[in-house]
């Protein structure tokens, strides 16, 4: 079953494995932020995705707007979006009960998929970009440029939400409602308000990611199930709650489906992250970052 | 049997003599307009009443238990590709197929529930390590020879009763309403049971419950077991009705949402909640799906969907004991 490839393809199946995997981590960062502080799963999470890559799509094929310079306009308005979302709807329809948000939040995602499903159909659709199939040359691979691209703003994103919760006032009491929600209502913290800035911040970063996908990648309304399946994945793995551990484990992902699908083919490839999320789930829940429980 | 055991089993023996009538409303709701013709009234129901199998099987784990499972999918297309793989490639007669099918389905539960509350996983951990499973089947299914693989396995049409297949949609419809009905009185047993008492008193507070005695993990791995074994039959019955079975269908997000909807909607943790959860999904979906149709001159694709994940988020907003719960409300209980 397994077939031996020469260093060359296996060092190119590597490469390109941390390239996707700093956009799972991309997208795996609001999944993890919200999980920390809210302490649920946001299972809307890979509808919004979705909902985000469709809005690159109409931003480029409606106005003309190149993806990258969509990520201007995108990221305020899904932060704006993730908040009202969280603030008007799932907060108010679960009265912040565990059980509830999660049922809440599926029962989004199911609204949110099918309406993009009854608006653009079930087709898939790509858009064609002058630098859709560039190359880098690095001397000894090469490498798609949208993805070399989105690798750089995946880490960038990363640095600027750690720059936001170590060192902004909000960042601290985003740390604080996630530590102790009693002790930091009494202190005078609005919670409410930081589960939605919370919820706002995690909708922002899928903005990035989508922006960063579209030029390489296609959307059809179900195509965030996918992502958000791997996220699951990432965040588990990297500990439910921290940031570096999302990114690490995006990129450990990233080449362990890139190297699954090498050595086991495409369709079973993606069993490789699944076993991991099993095994990691039943042995290790609190991940490879994650605090003790 | 005293009056006191009696009056608990008659609401249930009710609804089971009341959907037994049903069909001989049928002239009536056709010519009323509401189905095109007996067939299509009775592939609803057997839809309805196959998918309240599977929504019981779920309410046992989910809704007595408070094991949240995303993930039932993996049982129902347990059960699903047993009743087709059994009879296609090993002969089996479908009768034998079915018992063979759901206790194949509790295994599977058995075996999840042992690794997933070994390792103590409760709440969106559980959700998401069943939901792991059930893609983890998906993929197996569609990549292995003895499914079929991509192509799934047909079911051949041998109509008959040895053969499971009926000529009358009436039959198929009765068959599934004696399965639903076998597990309503289930449930009201398990309500009134010691298991019962220990399966709510773990949902209520897990590490309360063990405190005083209750083997917790016990409890939780029987009615996993019991869960699955339900779901499975649910599968089966979908084989049996469709005749075909593939990856998406068996072990599809779809149905573990199914599952779990139809309780919450209905009321989770009661014996009629599933019952009433499909009927009221199931039926404003297809409401929905005729008013758009009529609105717009074409089917839209969603908008049943639509419609399911808004009732979701509606009852929870503002009937957390589901439908009954607003029911029993108004009736003053």
């Amino acid at each position: 079953m397994f077939r031996s490839y020469p260093p060359q393809i296996v060092l190119e199946a590597v490469l390109n494995g941390l390239l996707t995997g700093a956009v799972y981590a991309l997208v795996a960062f609001g999944l993890t932020l919200v999980y920390g502080v809210l302490h649920i799963i946001n299972f809307a999470h890979g509808a919004m995705l979705t909902l985000a890559m469709f809005a690159v799509l109409v931003a480029h094929i409606g106005f003309g707007i190149d993806p990258y310079l969509a990520i201007l306009p995108l990221t305020p308005l899904f932060f704006a979006f993730g908040y009202g979302l969280q603030r008007f709807v799932i907060s108010p329809a679960s009265r912040n009960d565990d059980g509830a948000i999660l049922l809440v939040t599926l029962g989004l995602s199911i609204v949110l998929e099918n309406l993009l499903l009854a608006i653009f159909r079930s087709d898939t659709r790509t858009l064609t970009l002058d630098y859709s199939f560039s190359v880098v040359d690095t001397g000894f691979a090469l490498l798609s440029l949208p993805r070399v691209i989105g690798f750089g703003v995946a880490l960038i994103v990363a640095a600027a939400l750690w720059a936001i919760l170590a060192l902004t006032d909000t960042g601290k009491a985003i740390r604080a409602v996630a530590k102790e929600k009693l002790g930091a209502s009494l202190v005078g913290i609005d919670v409410n308000h930081i589960y939605a800035v919370t919820f706002g911040l995690g909708a922002a970063t899928l903005a990035v990611a989508a922006c960063l996908l579209m030029p390489s990648f296609y959307v059809n309304p179900r195509v965030g199930n996918a992502f958000v399946l791997v996220a699951f994945t990432v965040v588990v793995l990297g500990g439910m709650g921290s940031i570096a551990g999302a990114l690490v484990g995006g990129l450990v992902i990233g080449v362990v489906e890139s190297l699954s699908g090498l050595y086991l083919g495409e369709s079973l490839g993606q069993i490789g992250i699944f076993l991991i999320f099993i095994l990691v789930l039943l042995f290790r829940p609190t991940g490879l970052f994650g605090a003790k429980a | 049997m005293s009056s006191g055991t009696f009056a608990a089993y008659r609401p249930i023996l009710i609804a089971i003599a009341a959907l037994a009538a049903l069909p001989l409303a049928v002239p009536l709701l056709v010519g009323a307009g509401l189905f095109a013709g007996p067939n299509t009234f009775y592939n609803l129901m057997i839809f309805i009443l196959i998918i309240t199998l599977a929504a019981q099987g779920w309410n046992i784990a989910g809704g007595y238990g408070g094991q949240f499972s995303f993930g039932h999918a993996a049982f129902f297309g347990t059960g699903a590709y047993a009743q087709a793989v059994l009879q296609t490639r090993y002969g089996v007669n479908a009768w034998v197929a079915l018992p063979l099918a759901m206790a194949l389905g509790g295994l599977v539960g058995a075996l999840i529930g042992l690794l997933a509350f070994r390792a103590r996983l409760r709440g969106s951990y559980f959700a998401l390590v069943t939901l792991a499973f059930a893609e983890v089947f998906r993929i197996l299914a569609n990549a292995t020879p003895i499914t079929g693989g991509a192509a799934g396995t047909l079911v051949p049409l041998r109509i008959g009763f040895g053969q499971m297949q009926f000529d009358a949609p009436a039959a198929f419809f009765y068959l599934a309403l004696a399965f639903v009905a076998v597990v309503l009185i289930l449930n009201r047993l398990l309500e009134r049971s010691r298991f019962g008492a220990w399966l709510v008193a773990v949902r209520e507070n897990e590490d309360a419950a063990r405190a005083l005695g209750v083997d917790t993990l016990t409890v939780k791995l029987k009615a996993i077991t019991l869960s699955a074994a339900v779901t499975a039959v649910a599968g089966a019955l979908y084989t049996q009705k469709f005749l075909y079975v593939d990856a998406n269908i068996a072990y599809g997000a779809w149905i573990s949402v199914e599952a779990l909807l139809a309780p919450i909607v209905g009321g989770i943790g009661t014996v009629f909640g599933p019952l009433i959860g499909a009927v009221a999904l199931i039926g404003l979906g297809e409401a929905a799906k005729t008013v758009i149709h009529a609105a717009f001159g074409s089917a839209v694709p969603g908008v049943d969907l639509v419609v399911y994940g808004l009732l979701l988020v509606v009852v929870i907003a503002f009937a957390p004991r589901g439908l009954i719960g607003l029911l029993r409300t108004r009736g003053g209980r």
